[in-house]
């Protein structure tokens, strides 16, 4: 990018364009980091967040307003939107795994050129934390990954096969990152979208994943 | 007889080293802080610990696993709590992790007197390893076990005086799967009122399932756990 963007103009920029994804009416979960940002963006009418510690209609809360007791899954403070309801871990999770979600939209460590996903461990470092990762993947109707392009060293985070423990054998719907929006489409990798700044050759350059264009 | 106790420690005289405790919460937010303390200070060891985390660096079940008294920690979400990662690398605990949707679920099968569920989470992934695999109507499970325990330490809003539980927004988490998967179940609560008080369409867990309550003397504030 010939433009230097700071991290959190990078993940902002993400969530704008994923929102831009969402039509309404749909219920929708976000995942920790990028995708908690998403909910900044939607401009739909009718989107309803869903969050699997136990609460359907999240919103923002004013700081005033902020209840130690009522938090998302990343265990920020959130606020009930009109009409929202609260249930226990099994109910939640229910919902996800029965199909009810819509959309999840994820963080990713690593995707693959069929768009499978690893997002959950890291060989060599303690396998620590799992949360509600793989039951959003094999329920939710549709599934959206955000991530940066890149690894700090460089080097392309969409690769022709995971390093990773993968999360589901399920494949995303779409990916997205500071660079490029991809669909994947019966198994393949498909740019469909370049982001404010990006050139497809710096793309075709940090992808070592295979994608059609 | 009066399910109200007024000692926490009494009310904890029930668990016993080596044996497995159910503790609710996501995190602080509806764990029971003043059972969880409690059991800091009785004298047992080797217990195994379900919760979807084990608290926060020296909170809530930190400061259980500092004190070394976890043999083995069943979970969803360790990464809470740093140290949690030096202990199991060090040898010091042992770990199962397991997605929080079948942690849930299998304690839901628990309570419900149920074996085990085919779920298709997990499914080709790591944690499925030596996991039954089963296809059913042309889709892939695998076999998870219902999660069953000595004691279930929960946190609920109100109880009245039978053990009827209400809980408070996301509070209620694991709370009221814990309730009913585990032999004795102690419940810490912000307020105790009499039975007739709450309304029987608004009760989340009924009586049947809660032995002991007591009266909440660790809360999570906005400043973080205060006494009350």
């Amino acid at each position: 990018m010939t433009v230097q963007l700071s991290k959190s103009e990078m993940q902002h920029g993400i969530a704008k364009r994923v929102a831009l994804e969402l039509a309404g009416p749909c219920i929708v979960n976000l995942g920790i980091g990028i995708p908690t940002l998403v909910a900044e963006y939607m401009t739909e009418d009718n989107i309803y967040l869903h969050t699997e510690n136990g609460l359907l209609g999240v919103t923002d809360v004013a700081d005033e307003a902020i209840d130690p007791n009522l938090v998302n899954a990343g265990k920020l403070p959130v606020g009930e939107a009109v009409g929202a309801s609260f249930f226990n871990s099994s109910d939640s999770f229910a919902m996800i795994r029965g199909g009810h979600v819509d959309v999840a939209i994820l963080g990713a460590l690593q995707v693959d050129e069929t768009g499978v996903i690893a997002n959950w461990a890291v060989p060599g470092k303690n396998i620590m934390g799992v949360g509600g990762a793989m039951d959003l993947l094999v329920g939710a109707k549709k599934v959206f990954v955000t991530m940066s392009h890149t690894s700090k060293d460089g080097s392309s985070k969409l690769l022709k096969e995971c390093t990773y423990p993968i999360t589901s054998t399920r494949q995303v719907d779409m990916i997205f990152t500071e660079l490029a929006v991809f669909k994947v489409n019966a198994g393949q990798l498909e740019l469909v979208d370049l982001m404010p700044g990006a050139t497809i050759e710096e793309v075709r350059e940090k992808t070592e994943a295979a994608f059609t264009e | 007889m009066s399910k109200i106790q007024q000692d926490i420690t009494q009310a904890l005289e029930c668990i016993k080293s080596g044996d497995t405790v159910l503790v609710g919460g996501f995190g602080l937010i509806g764990a029971p802080l003043t059972l969880i303390e409690g059991l800091t200070e009785r004298d047992v060891t080797d217990l195994t610990i379900v919760s979807n985390n084990l608290g926060e660096s020296g909170k809530g079940l930190g400061i259980l696993l500092n004190q070394n008294k976890i043999k083995k920690g069943i979970g969803s979400y360790f990464t809470s709590n740093r140290d949690v990662g030096d202990k199991y690398q060090n040898g010091e605990i042992e770990l199962e992790l397991l997605p929080q949707g079948t942690l849930a679920e299998s304690l839901r099968a628990g309570g419900a007197g149920l074996g085990g569920y085919y779920t298709t989470t997990g499914v080709g992934t790591d944690l499925a390893i030596g996991k039954e695999e089963r296809e059913i109507d042309g889709i892939h499970y695998i076999l998870e076990k219902a999660i069953r325990a000595d004691v279930a330490l929960i946190r609920a809003h109100k109880a009245d005086t039978l053990g009827n539980l209400v809980y408070y927004k996301t509070a209620r988490n694991f709370n009221p799967l814990m309730a009913t998967a585990a032999k004795t179940v102690i419940v810490e609560v912000d307020e105790i009122v009499e039975a007739g008080e709450l309304d029987p369409e608004e009760v989340v867990t009924p009586f049947i399932y809660i032995d002991t309550i007591v009266k909440a003397q660790q809360v999570l504030t906005k400043e973080g756990v205060v006494a009350v």
